[in-house]
């Protein structure tokens, strides 16, 4: 593939002046990708949900995209968008499809699985009455969907702002690409080394992700209570938001919803009812739209043939030198992946206990856990960087650091969910046996917590995969610091535009992350389910 | 009087021959076998048999929720391709929206209708009003109570004025005072005139229900899923349960779908594999079955007419028809006309010890064609060990999908009571016990 000549974006400043702008800047295209990312979930949600042989190759193609690492989207990306588009626009887009490409999954995830759980009957009385697909999304499936939609919005956002720093500053080949943007004003600020500008950025960002927390996400979760399915009013406490307090309360919104909104909305549901009639029954044979989705099948087999052939001949193009790094790098990996487990294993079990099981350490230590975990890792690597840059194996040092940073609060919250959710009539039971604090916790409370500890750590690992990839290649203070592992092949392959080496080593890292969570994680999943769940 | 009845008019909903069959591999089950039914004008049609008969699924397919597999279903004498708009249907687990309120889940069927919104909201809260839901508009469903959560489904179904009402097991989910009151209130507001609504098809597993409330009962029974009589339940309303004549037909209709007790091979049924039916282990504690025996032991001449033992213990029909039949098949008792007696077997167990029963048990079920063949299965396995699947597999062969599991924690559980067979859990797998060997 040939490459043109240096491009060199826009000067990044790195006065604090221009960081709201900057912040407003990433904003948007963390909001275009979301927006993105959503539209795609609802579509490709639905197709797979609704059509059993579409549901066929959707799910397990999902499943691939999402442990696709983020900086292997981008040569294919803006190749592709080079060819058709300006350079400046083609960045602009390729750095939002990238941030798409950390939020669209477990979104898509989230709507499938909310549309494939739909109670039996309900959807029976949506078609007794001939609600049209309109009022069906809007009556049942949306409302059904939303408390898991909004849930897994606010991680999508947690996974946009981690790789904001790799979504706009990115180096393909020769071809060096920035964006105005938070993200890339805190990698300049790193790569110079510029301590003041890394905190300016730093505050900037935890403001930024604080004021979308108070106004955005915990008024609509507060919001979403109302769509609780259970019949009966669950002990949980229900989420609350005093923004979401105000806005209710506020006159003109109310005005405003019974002047334009309700009026808006009856308008809006008769046209679209009238558009869109009820779905007719699916006959026993399957005889329409055969052709369409024959052709269609058609097409993607060809591609497939086609991207297979391609794939081949860059397989074989590699040196096996380069074969031999891949091995070498997925086993570094493995292994910094390994202790970053076990670290967070080893402090979010004792702490998340102890939050989970006394109410007022919760709500001491609940609000200032969340605001450090929704700071993005990836902000912080740069000053940790500083710190252990002149030791021995500093990078290793820093790599870990990072996979556990970004990884730990998930471990940490399920943890904190399974310990609450611990029955009181077996603490009692425990204190009127008279376990001792090592039987207690053998017999009662790692037992209870298994199935947490093991979904988090699903999580937490699959994200320590993927947080490799900027944790083992950094650009400080004008150098370029690498250490073996297949994050750092992944991003040095993209850099230098070294395409069969970067196909390679993405597709075995697919390869052994999927290969984990099949043979280990699935079945000590299992495990969990039918032995250790509380019912 | 009989203004039901007496407005009988031309065919509404009907059913010819319908077909349900599910395919297996090469194995086909038949869910449905060749079931023809007519619901005319004006008529109160109860569909009432055991679980598993598929009155739920006749419902779906004269609705036009489901396809059938074979066969038609025709309204007003035109073919039914697509869900019936003239319909409605009340559903067992009411199958309201959480989200909405009481009014807006009433609302919600008549703006898919295009009912401008004012006419829809006096219609709703018309009907809310009828019902005796007044005052609680603008209740979300989980504030109510599961009768009032009925006739929210209740509001909701008139709502759309329907030719023809389709009520699924409508009062099995409330509790047995707010499902007596609510059945009264629904043939009160029929009667009345109160609705325009003429015609209504009720699912019911609960036999005195059915007598209480229809014009005419369809007998089904199961495996296959088949109507095996039609009834007419000539009573003038308001039905008294404890009037003779009342009490006349509910016996009849126990005596129908308790049926008479077979002799032992043909109770029995065939061996799987072989030609002929399998009788499955039905889905019954043990315990409930001693506590029916016992009963039965303290009647004089250890008999009892069904529907007397059923009111007498509190018993719902469906769940004391299984329990007979398993009695049937273990050999403890013989049905005959709506008249149970226990066997001298029978008699032996209820009276016998805890252990002394576990051998009865056992000698019994070693007997049963399905328990004979795992028995041999594990006796002839490596280490008289087999996994679940192994067995899982040969079963599906034998039973529709979704009755595989049933049978198989049937058989665990009967089992671990005989120490005939026991299962590991952990292992998934069954293992022989010594005294199965």
């Amino acid at each position: 593939m040939r490459v043109p000549a240096v491009v060199r974006g826009p000067a990044i400043s790195l006065s604090p002046s221009v960081l709201a702008l900057y912040a407003a800047f990433s904003l948007g295209r963390m909001l275009a990708a979301y927006v993105l990312s959503l539209i795609f979930a609802l579509v490709y949600g639905r197709l797979a949900a609704y059509n059993p042989r579409a549901e066929q190759v959707l799910m397990p193609l999902l499943d691939v995209l999402q442990s696709v690492p983020i900086l292997s989207f981008l040569p294919v990306v803006l190749l592709g968008l080079t060819s058709i588009l300006p350079q400046g626009a083609a960045a602009e887009i390729a750095s939002i499809v990238l941030i798409f490409t950390s939020q669209a999954w477990n979104l898509t995830f989230a709507w499938y699985q909310s549309l494939t759980t739909i109670p039996k009957e309900l959807r029976e009385a949506s078609a007794i009455y001939r609600l049209g697909p309109w009022m069906r999304f809007k009556t049942l499936e949306l409302p059904f969907a939303a408390i898991s939609v909004v849930w897994n919005s606010m991680m999508s956002w947690a996974g946009g702002w981690f790789f904001l720093m790799a979504a706009e500053t990115f180096t393909v080949g020769q071809r060096d690409f920035r964006l105005p943007g938070l993200g890339s004003y805190l990698a300049v600020a790193a790569n110079q080394g510029n301590l003041t500008a890394i905190a300016w950025g730093i505050g900037t960002l935890i403001l930024l992700i604080v004021a979308l927390d108070q106004l955005v996400w915990r008024p609509l979760l507060a919001w979403t209570e109302r769509f609780k399915l259970e019949m009966v009013g669950g002990d949980e406490r229900p989420s609350t938001s005093w923004f979401y307090e105000m806005i209710r309360e506020a006159r003109l919104v109310g005005l405003f919803t019974d002047r334009v909104w309700r009026p808006l909305g009856e308008a809006l549901d008769r046209s679209l009812n009238r558009r869109f009639p009820p779905l007719t029954r699916p006959r026993s044979g399957r005889q329409s739209r055969n052709w369409l989705f024959t052709a269609a099948a058609g097409i993607f087999w060809l591609g497939m043939i086609y991207g297979v052939d391609r794939l081949i001949g860059m397989l074989l193009s590699l040196p096996l030198f380069e074969w031999g790094q891949v091995g070498l790098g997925l086993l570094a990996t493995l292994a910094r992946v390994l202790i970053s487990l076990l670290i967070a294993l080893a402090w979010t079990i004792p702490v998340g206990v102890a939050i989970g099981t006394n109410p007022r350490l919760a709500g001491i230590l609940q609000p200032i856990v969340q605001i450090t975990a929704s700071v993005p890792a990836t902000a912080l690597f740069p000053a940790f960087l500083l710190l252990v840059v002149g030791v021995t194996g500093g990078l290793n040092i820093a790599a870990v650091f990072l996979m556990l940073m970004g990884t730990q609060w998930y471990l940490l919250f399920n943890i904190i969910a399974g310990a609450a959710a611990i029955p009181q009539d077996l603490k009692y039971t425990a204190t009127m046996l008279q376990l001792g604090r090592w039987e207690r916790w053998r017999t009662l409370i790692l037992p209870a917590l298994f199935p947490y500890i093991i979904t988090g750590a699903i999580t937490a690992g699959g994200g320590a995969w993927n947080a490799s990839i900027v944790a083992e290649y950094v650009q400080f203070s004008g150098k370029t610091l690498q250490t073996t592992g297949i994050g750092a092949l992944i991003s040095q392959a993209t850099a230098r535009g070294n395409y069969p080496l970067l196909l390679v080593s993405t597709l075995s890292l697919i390869l052994t992350v999927v290969l984990i969570n099949r043979l280990f994680w699935r079945r000590l999943y299992g495990l969990a389910e039918s032995r250790y769940r509380m019912e | 009087m009989d203004q039901a009845a007496a407005s009988k008019g031309a065919p509404l909903a009907q059913l010819s021959h319908i077909s349900q069959i599910y395919t297996n591999g090469r194995k086909r089950f038949v869910a449905i076998q060749d079931v023809n039914l007519t619901v005319s004008e004006g008529e109160f049609v109860a569909l009432v048999g055991p679980s598993g008969c598929g009155k739920s699924t006749l419902l779906r397919i004269l609705t036009g929720l489901q396809p059938p597999t074979e066969g038609q279903v025709l309204y007003r004498g035109d073919l039914l391709n697509d869900v019936n708009p003239h319909a409605a249907i009340v559903f067992q687990t009411f199958a309201l929206f959480p989200w909405l309120t009481v009014q807006e889940n009433v609302e919600v069927a008549l703006k898919a209708r295009e009912v401008p919104a004012k006419m829809r909201t006096s219609r709703a809260l018309d009907l809310l009003d009828r019902v005796g839901l007044d005052g609680f508009e603008t209740a979300y469903p989980r504030e109510l109570s599961g009768g009032m959560r009925q006739k929210v489904g209740f509001a909701r179904a008139m709502a759309i004025e329907p030719e023809l009402l389709c009520l699924d097991e409508p009062f099995s989910a409330l509790d047995v005072l707010s499902a007596e009151s609510l059945r009264g209130e629904l043939l009160e507001l029929w009667q009345s005139g109160n609705i325009p609504t003429r015609t209504i098809l009720m699912v019911s597993h609960n036999i005195e229900e059915v007598v209480l409330m229809a014009d005419r009962a369809v007998i089904m029974d199961k495996e296959p899923g088949r109507v095996i009589a039609n009834l007419n339940i000539g009573l003038a309303h308001p039905r008294q349960r404890k009037d003779q004549a009342f009490l006349e037909v509910v016996d009849r209709v126990y005596g129908l779908l308790a049926g008479q007790t077979q002799p032992e091979h043909i109770e029995l049924g065939a061996m799987p594999g072989e030609l002929g039916r399998l009788r499955g282990l039905p889905d019954v504690p043990i315990n409930d079955l001693a506590g029916l025996l016992e009963h039965l032991a303290e009647e004089p001449n250890n008999r009892g007419d069904l529907y007397r033992i059923a009111e007498h213990l509190g018993l719902d029909s469906d769940h004391l028809l299984t329990l007979v039949e398993a009695a049937e098949l273990l050999g403890f008792a013989t049905v005959a006309q709506g008249d149970i007696t226990l066997t001298p077997l029978g008699e032996t167990f209820a009276e016998a010890s805890i252990l002394a029963r576990k051998e009865i048990f056992a000698s019994r079920l070693k007997r049963f064609p399905f328990y004979k063949w795992l028995l041999s299965m594990l006796r002839e396995a490596d280490q008289h060990r087999l996994r679940r699947g192994v067995i899982q597999t040969a079963l599906e062969r034998e039973f529709p999908p979704d009755e595989v599991d049933q049978q198989l924690n049937t058989a665990i559980d009967w089992g671990r009571y005989t120490e005939l067979v026991s299962y590991d859990d952990d292992d998934d797998v069954f293992y022989l016990e010594p005294a199965g060997g």
